[in-house]
Order: C-alpha cells, then sequence, then structure tokens
C-alpha cells in the first residue's frame, strides 16, 4: 500500500490530465468520484433549504400568531407582513420540505452520492458502465433542482398542496394558491427528477451486473453495493409509475381530461370533469411513494452495514440474512402502498390485504435490527463518528419501525392517520434513520472522497446533539398525535380542545431549533476539512472493502494498474486465521485456508 | 431583538466550537498525515460512556414522557367499537415497550461494553441459523396474533350491515365547513348530485327526488345516544377527511364518491363531559386559557372563552388554505332530545319553496364563503 504524501497533489493530477479543462473536470465530468461530490454538495445545498423551511414552520406552529422578523426577512411582505406567516406560505413550507427532503436530499443525494462513489470502486470497476448517462442523470437532477427552487418565488406561491399533492386540490388554482403555475413548476421538476433517477438507477444495475472484477461473485459483494443494487431495482419499478401520475395530473390540469376529478363544483361553478377518481391517484402515487421510503432507506441501510462491520472489527452477523431480508423488504415494499389508503374509500376487503402484507415487512425488518445489535456483540468497537451515526441508526430505526406496527394495522391507523403519530413514525424510521445513514457514510468515505478527514471531535459534537435533539423532537411528537392533533394545520388555536398540547410543541420546536443550529458545526466541520483538513492515510479505518485500494488522490479509471482481483468476502474482520484484524478482498487465500462463514 | 440574540448565540457558539478544535489540534502535533482523526482508546472510552448515558437519556425521557404527555392521549372511546380499537392499541403498546426496552438495551449496552480497546480481539462470528430462525419466527407469530386481532376489529367496524337498523346521516364537506345532512321519516337520503346545487340546496340535493322530501339540513349535528349512526360522506371540491377522535371514527370525504363509516355513540356529551378524566382535562386547559387571557388583555386584546367538551368533526385531509379551521359540532342526545331535537328541524325542502319566492340573493352566499379566508367553520347556514 502505497501511503506517500502528495504535498503537491493539484500539480501531480495536472501533469497526468493534461486533456481535462475545468469544464470537463469540475463540470461536465463524467468520472463517477467528481458526479458523487457533485451530488453531495447539491445534496447539502438542498438539504439546507429543507430544514430551515423546518425550522421556520416549526415556529409558526409554537409561537402562532406571534411576529418574527425572520419570517418577513425570508419570506417577503406577502408571505409574511409584518412578520407573521401566512396560512399559504405555511402549507407551502410544509409542502416543499417533504419534496426537498424525501426526493432531493435523502432519494438523490443519498443513492446520488453513494451509489456513484462506492460502485465502481467496492466493485472494481474503472467506472460506472455508461459514464455519459451518468453524467446527465445528475444534470437533469440539477435541474429539476433548480425549477423546484424558481418555483418558490412565483406569484402565486409555490406548490401547497402536500408533497403527496393529491387531487384535486392539487389539480385546480380555484382551490388553493400554489396549484397555479407553483404546482406547474413542481410536476416540471419532478418529471425530470424521475428521469434523472431512472438514467442513474439503470447505470447502478447494469454496472453491479456487468463491471465486477474477477472473482467478485455477487455473494462476496459488499452489503453497500447490495443495498444500492436493490434499491436501483425498486427505483426503476416505481419511479415509473410517479411519471405517469404526473403526466395524467398535468393533463387533468391543462388539457381538460378527467382521470382524477369528477363531480366537483368550486368558487361557485360546476365544472365540467366527470367519471374520474382522486383514488386512482392514490393507488398511482403510493405505488411509487411507499417503495419510496425504501428507495430512501435502504442504501442507508447498506452503509451502516458496512460501517458497523469495519468498526465493529467482526464480521457482519448473517450476511446472507441481510442479503435475503434486503430482497424480501424490496419485495414487500412494492405490495404494501395501500396502507396510506385504509381510509381514502377503497374497499375495506382491501385494506385487509395490506394490513396482512404491511405487518409482514416488520420480520425482515426485526432480522436486520437483530443482526445489528448482534454483530455489536463482542466486537472491539472503534467509536468513530461514522459509527455513533450508525448506531445511532439502528436505535431510530427500531424505534420509527416499531410504531409502524400501529399504522400499518388498519384497524388502528382508523384514528392516529394523519394525526402528528405519523409525523413522528416517518420522520423517525425513514428521515432521521436515512439522514443518519448518509452522514455516517460521509463522515466514512470523506477521506476516500477528498483525500483529507473530517474533525472527529466536531463529529462527536455533531452526533450527540443531533442524536439527542432528534428523540427530543419527534419522541413528544408521538403523543400529540395520540390526543387526534392533525397534520398541516397552519394554527392549532381555533381549537380550545388542543391547547393543552401547546407546551409540547414548544418543547418539540426547541429541540428543532437546537438541533438546527447544530447542524452549522457539521458544515463547517465539512467545508473547512475540504481544504484544511488533515491528510487521510491510505485506509484509515483498516476496511477490507476494494475503495482503499486504490490511490487516495483520484485518478480516471481509479486504480493506475491493473484491478485488484477479489479472494475472499469482504468482513474478514477478525479473522482467527490472520494476524491482522482485518483482510482485505484482494489478499488471496492462504495454501489451506478455510472460508470460516456460510 | 430575539432573533438578534439568538444569532449572536450562535455566533459565538460558532467560535467557542472553533477554538475548542484549535485546542484538540494543538495537542496532536504529528506529520502532515496521520491517524489522529481516527477513534483512539481514549475516544472510544469517552464515546461508550456516552453510548450508556444516551440509554439513560432514552429511558429517562421517555418515563418523563408518560407521566408528563400521557394523560393529553385520548382516552375513554365514545363509541361502541371504540373499546375494541382501543384494546388493540393497549397490546400493541406493551409489545412495542417491551420490543424497545430490549432492543435499545442492548444496542447502547453493547456499544459501551464492547468499545474498542488496542490489545482487544473481537470475536469473529460470521452466522448461526438457530439464532436467525429464532427471531424471524417470533415476530412472525407475534405479528399473526396482531394481524389476526386486527382483521377482526377491522371486519367488524368497516363493513357496514345495509340491514341492520341505522341513523343514516350525510357528513358534507366543501372548503372550509362541514355540513350533514339527516336522512329523515324514511331513512333514506335523497340522491344528490354537485349538479344540482342552486341556493339554499347547497348540498345539490334532487329535489324531484321522493327521497329527498323529508332531508333535514343542519350545521350542527345531533345524533341520539345507544343507535348506530350510518355515516354517508360527500365532497363536492377537494379531498377532506371526516375525522371524529373521539368516536375513533375516520374516513375521506372524495369528490366523485359516496365513502362510508358507522359507529354507535354510547356516552352523550353532557355524560362524556362529566367523565373525571374529562373534568381535570378541561380545568387544566381552563387554566392554561386563563393564563393566556392575562397575556392577551396585557397586549390590550379580550379574554378567550372558557372551554367546554364538545364532540368534534375535523378535517383531517389538507384541503385548502383554512384547512385548520374545518370542523363541526357533533352533540350526543339522548334518545328523547334527540327526538325533540329532530322536530323543531325544518327539512329541506321547506328551506327551498320559502327561499325561491322572492329573494334570489342567497346563491351568491356559498360562493363568498369559499373566497373567505377564515371563516369560521361552524358558520351557520343562511337559512336559519
Amino acid at each position: 500500500m502505497s501511503a506517500e504524501g502528495h504535498d503537491h497533489g493539484h500539480d501531480h493530477e495536472h501533469e497526468h490530465h493534461h486533456k481535462d479543462t475545468f469544464i470537463t473536470k469540475y463540470i461536465f465530468s463524467i468520472d463517477h468520484k467528481m458526479i458523487a461530490k457533485q451530488y453531495l454538495i447539491s445534496g447539502i445545498v438542498m438539504g439546507i433549504i429543507g430544514v430551515s423551511m423546518s425550522l421556520l414552520f416549526r415556529m409558526q406552529l409554537a409561537w402562532p400568531e406571534e411576529s418574527f422578523k425572520i419570517f418577513n426577512v425570508l419570506l417577503g411582505d406577502k408571505w409574511a407582513p409584518n412578520g407573521i406567516m401566512t396560512n399559504d406560505i405555511y402549507l407551502s413550507l410544509v409542502t416543499i420540505h417533504g419534496t426537498i427532503m424525501v426526493f432531493f436530499v435523502l432519494t438523490a443525494a443519498l443513492s446520488g452520492t453513494f451509489s456513484n462513489l462506492l460502485i465502481p470502486l467496492q466493485i472494481g470497476a474503472r467506472d460506472m458502465a455508461s459514464g455519459f448517462m451518468n453524467m446527465v442523470s445528475y444534470w437533469l437532477f440539477f435541474l429539476s433542482s433548480i425549477i423546484m427552487i424558481s418555483s418558490l418565488f412565483v406569484e402565486s406561491g409555490p406548490a401547497n398542496a402536500g408533497w403527496t399533492i393529491y387531487p384535486p386540490l392539487s389539480a385546480l388554482p380555484q382551490a388553493i394558491g400554489g396549484s397555479g403555475m407553483g404546482m406547474t413548476l413542481w410536476l416540471v421538476s419532478m418529471a425530470i427528477f424521475i428521469a434523472s433517477s431512472l438514467m442513474g438507477s439503470l447505470n447502478y444495475i447494469v454496472t453491479v451486473i456487468n463491471l465486477r472484477t474477477k472473482g467478485m461473485s455477487m455473494t462476496r459483494l459488499p452489503l453497500t453495493i447490495w443495498a444500492f443494487f436493490v434499491t436501483a431495482i425498486i427505483g426503476v419499478v416505481s419511479f415509473p409509475v410517479l411519471l405517469s401520475a404526473a403526466l395524467l395530473l398535468i393533463f387533468d390540469r391543462s388539457f381538460g381530461t378527467s382521470f382524477f376529478l369528477s363531480d366537483i363544483y368550486i368558487a361557485g361553478e360546476v365544472l365540467h370533469y366527470q367519471g374520474g377518481s382522486p383514488v386512482l391517484f392514490e393507488h398511482l402515487f403510493w405505488f411509487l411513494g411507499h417503495p419510496e421510503v425504501y428507495i430512501v432507506i435502504l442504501p442507508a441501510l447498506g452503509i451502516t452495514s458496512e460501517i458497523i462491520a469495519t468498526n465493529s472489527r467482526k464480521p457482519i452477523f448473517g450476511y446472507r440474512a441481510m442479503i435475503m431480508s434486503i430482497i424480501a423488504i424490496a419485495f414487500l415494499s412494492t405490495i404494501v402502498w395501500g396502507h396510506h389508503m385504509f381510509i381514502s374509500g377503497m374497499n375495506p376487503f382491501l385494506g385487509s390485504v395490506f394490513t396482512f402484507t404491511t405487518l409482514l415487512i416488520a420480520i425482515p425488518s426485526a432480522v436486520k435490527a437483530f443482526n445489528y445489535i448482534t454483530t455489536l456483540w463482542k466486537g472491539n468497537l472503534q467509536l468513530n463518528p461514522a459509527m455513533l451515526f450508525s448506531i445511532g441508526l439502528v436505535s431510530t430505526f427500531i424505534t420509527g419501525g416499531l410504531t409502524g406496527i400501529i399504522l400499518g394495522d388498519s384497524t388502528l391507523d382508523i384514528n392516529v392517520h394523519d394525526t402528528y403519530f405519523v409525523v413522528a413514525h416517518f420522520h423517525l424510521v425513514m428521515g432521521i434513520s436515512a439522514l443518519y445513514g448518509m452522514f455516517a457514510g460521509i463522515y466514512h468515505w470523506f477521506p476516500r472522497m477528498f483525500g483529507r478527514m473530517l474533525n472527529k471531535n466536531l463529529g462527536y459534537v455533531h452526533f450527540w446533539v443531533t442524536a439527542i435533539c432528534a428523540y427530543g423532537v419527534f419522541f413528544p411528537m408521538h403523543f400529540i398525535g395520540l390526543a387526534g392533533l392533525p397534520r398541516r394545520y397552519y394554527t392549532n388555536t381555533n381549537f380550545p380542545l388542543f391547547d393543552d398540547l401547546q407546551n409540547v410543541n414548544v418543547l418539540i420546536t426547541t429541540f428543532a431549533l437546537v438541533g438546527g443550529a447544530f447542524q452549522l458545526v457539521f458544515l463547517y466541520n465539512f467545508f473547512s476539512s475540504i481544504f484544511y483538513g488533515k491528510k487521510s492515510v491510505q485506509n484509515p479505518w483498516k476496511s477490507n472493502t476494494l475503495e482503499w485500494t486504490a490511490p487516495m488522490e483520484h485518478i480516471h479509471g481509479n486504480w493506475p494498474g491493473e484491478i485488484p482481483e477479489v479472494h475472499r468476502w469482504p468482513y474478514d474482520y477478525s479473522n482467527p486465521n490472520h494476524d491482522e484484524d482485518f483482510v482485505p478482498q484482494n489478499v488471496p487465500m492462504k495454501p489451506g485456508e478455510e472460508v470460516l462463514h456460510h | 431583538m430575539t432573533s438578534l440574540l439568538v444569532i449572536i448565540v450562535l455566533v459565538l457558539l460558532a467560535v467557542a466550537l472553533w477554538q475548542l478544535t484549535k485546542i484538540f489540534d494543538l495537542t496532536q502535533v504529528g506529520c502532515d498525515s496521520d491517524s489522529s482523526q481516527v477513534a483512539s482508546d481514549d475516544d472510544n472510552d469517552v464515546q461508550g460512556y456516552l453510548m450508556f448515558g444516551f440509554l439513560a437519556f432514552i429511558y429517562i425521557f421517555s418515563i418523563y414522557g408518560l407521566f408528563a404527555w400521557g394523560p393529553l392521549v385520548l382516552h375513554t372511546p365514545a363509541s361502541a367499537h371504540g373499546g375494541q380499537v382501543d384494546n388493540l392499541m393497549n397490546i400493541t403498546w406493551v409489545l412495542i415497550f417491551i420490543v424497545q426496552a430490549i432492543t435499545q438495551v442492548l444496542l447502547h449496552y453493547f456499544a459501551f461494553k464492547y468499545r474498542g480497546k488496542k490489545d482487544q480481539k473481537a470475536l469473529y462470528f460470521a452466522d448461526n441459523n438457530k439464532l436467525e430462525a429464532i427471531w424471524s419466527v417470533i415476530p412472525a407469530v407475534v405479528l399473526a396474533g396482531l394481524i389476526l386481532y386486527g382483521l377482526y376489529a377491522w371486519t367488524n367496524i368497516m363493513f357496514i350491515d345495509e340491514d341492520e337498523d341505522t341513523i343514516v346521516v350525510e357528513l358534507y364537506a366543501q372548503q372550509f365547513k362541514w355540513t350533514a345532512r339527516v336522512a329523515g321519516e324514511d331513512n333514506v337520503l335523497g340522491k344528490a348530485n354537485v349538479r344540482y346545487i342552486e341556493g339554499v340546496n347547497v348540498l345539490g340535493v334532487d329535489m324531484s327526488d321522493p327521497y329527498a322530501q323529508d332531508d333535514i339540513v343542519v350545521s350542527e349535528l345531533h345524533i341520539p345516544k345507544g343507535k348506530k349512526i350510518h355515516f354517508k360522506m360527500r365532497s363536492q371540491d377537494v379531498l377532506h377527511s371526516a375525522y371524529m377522535p373521539y368516536f375513533r371514527a375516520q374516513m375521506n370525504c372524495v369528490p366523485g364518491m359516496v365513502t362510508e363509516f358507522a359507529f354507535e355513540p354510547i356516552y352523550t356529551t353532557s355524560e362524556y363531559r362529566e367523565l373525571p378524566y374529562m373534568i381535570e382535562k378541561v380545568a387544566n386547559i381552563n387554566a392554561i386559557r386563563a393564563k393566556k387571557s392575562i397575556d392577551l388583555v396585557a397586549k390590550g386584546g379580550t379574554v378567550l372563552d372558557p372551554y367546554t367538551f364538545d364532540y368534534l368533526l375535523l378535517c383531517n385531509k389538507i384541503c385548502g388554505a383554512s384547512h385548520y379551521n374545518m370542523q363541526m359540532k357533533i352533540i350526543v342526545d339522548t334518545p328523547e332530545d334527540y327526538k325533540a331535537w329532530l322536530k323543531e328541524q325544518t327539512n329541506l325542502v321547506t328551506q327551498v319553496k320559502a327561499s325561491t319566492a322572492p329573494a334570489p340573493v342567497e346563491g351568491a352566499m356559498s360562493t363568498d364563503s369559499l373566497k373567505a379566508k377564515d371563516t369560521v367553520a361552524v358558520s351557520k347556514i343562511a337559512m336559519k
């Protein structure tokens, strides 16, 4: 392993790659490592916007009717006259927060960053199957982000029908201001986003199937790759359905068709729509919408599997069971969408079916959780920031997942549907968990991306404050949901019944503000470490996977000479046949060495 | 001003952190690239103990939450099927608490117990079919039980027997108010479609339908205790959701179709008000409101009305800018009071006849109420 310091990293690269101009290297790059960084930085920018929005509407919920200068500064006179947030913009903030966090941060940035970075490096490929398509995928994502952000500035306001954009609310500008130009831009942005996502996913699938290095059989793939691979398949299966829903909605909005609309009387007149059904839209939306949460969480679980094994200095427990559970979750995820619609007016018999399939998903999820815990048992835990975030993920995944047993049960869903209980559940199980996965990935592979280390002490501060605040925000939220408080209410002051929940709302917002502020620690750490962080040694975490065998400075094709050949699975940590507590995948088997795992 | 203060505090915090890391960095004098940013044994020790501390945090916070916020949670169901829902809920909660308690302890305790040390080697333990079988089968069995109970309850609640003796009531949703239509003596609702909306006939009832002749339209619904009410929901514009938390009842209202839900109220409004937990809750709310009133008066506002409990119908599906204020009072009467109330109501036919005589102004009413941003949803129909 070459650990020579490269004091003149930049000059060095220029010598080798004369053909690279600034534009081909940093902007229209077809190198997967650069595209990963582009995704990451774009995702962080979108994340800052999305999280800031949530802090604004949390302030509104804790102190309704109160005037805040910052509302006026950020939202302007139209949406926050005298510093009082209007109900229209409140719903817009909620809507765009959801859209940005679910799609732009936790789908595009999470998969985009780590699938791009790790798939070629961990399977031993020189790049993605199609570098060009990969580049187009990023730039379509960039374009859709720009359109989504620009929708914030239109006259009639950004989309505000909720991130699920159920028609008729999203179809009729008469029904709500944001369903005018704002919703048009939302739909256009999402259509482009889906195109981007499909290109990325196809690329990941093809790359994993075709470009594995010699010896890298499917059962020697790191769990990260398994997770990214299966996630890409779910994306390819389900995203087109959302695209069709979006297109049909565009038809209804612009060309007068009646796919989702029927018998509507609004603003004093009967509209011509006849025979459509909003329930159809709900089916189409959730056919993507539910797999989407697994598109979000599976990569995070993959990242966690890798980090927990490496930092426990132990093989991941039940490697094959982990793969099987990923596949089982992926399969089940496509047949449970109806649990979002128990009380949508669909036939109750369907509700029974979806309750059954939904609760089944708890089994592979439980297997994963128990396997993580067993991996920690009798390990030699290196509690790096990435490891803390991974353990944190397991914790929030369990806490959030367990309340899924309530929501997935149609009988219990009747009374907690669309209350803050749901908000608490999905934020813990997919929002916070996936965000932890993303942070864990960043702390772990930052050296791989930038050749430098993140400051660990700042990482520790970041984790502990985030961990406490995440529970501080979402734990109390379960109670106000069980008290019957509906979500997406601009203020609860019209219901004296809910007056006793106001203290809890203030507590939640306080935790949110503190937690939000401490993300600045991460941002500072991230951006300053890119330039001033300690230079990383080769393979700082003593990991087995192939990405750490490639030179730390980025070169096209990843390895200067031959691509390493793989001789063993990725989890030979503390193998009793070896003195070192890790045996990289490219180390040949000793003569007579037995494989110690199934 | 406060925001300025907050910003200053944040800046100071950032500076403090930056200084802190400088100090940390100074203590780690070394070459340009080293392993100083990888967890050392000291780090593992500190973080391991913090993990243990975090476990304590989760437990203390949970227990505190149960005591502080537990009483806020919906209590005694006011409908016959509600007991079944709550029973299943309680069973599920017990299971959740057990699993949560065990797994969080193991997770964080292991993180503490097995924190890394230089001369320690981890156990090579890659798989164990028996263990994995155990934790696949146990959840499967437990879930099977929950599924069976859940489906049994779901079937009881959701499949409405058409032959059963019920009172049929329509809940009609529009931005941003609820209206109810009682089926009258024949207990059959007259046909309706938005295309029939005209004047006071805001629900679009087909006035030529014989079943419609005795329908009664009201903006504050009364229902009798002890009899199953069969709700049929409609919406005229966007999706709404008829949410009646105390009855453990909810169903979306979908334009273009009729949705259904049925339940039997088991406490009248006045009986429910007298439940000890409700007395306590209302007293607590009124104490909060009294305190708030003092602040309001100081700012030149008016005193808040004291709160008395009523069953509410809330909208629980985002339906527009004023979604947060779409509600209707539901009053559960004794059967006698209900009959008396019913007698006082004028039916829709009479209303329509009265309005079509001279005054055509009423037609504009529904349009105006749509535009109004902050209409109190319990606004009366103009006729009453």
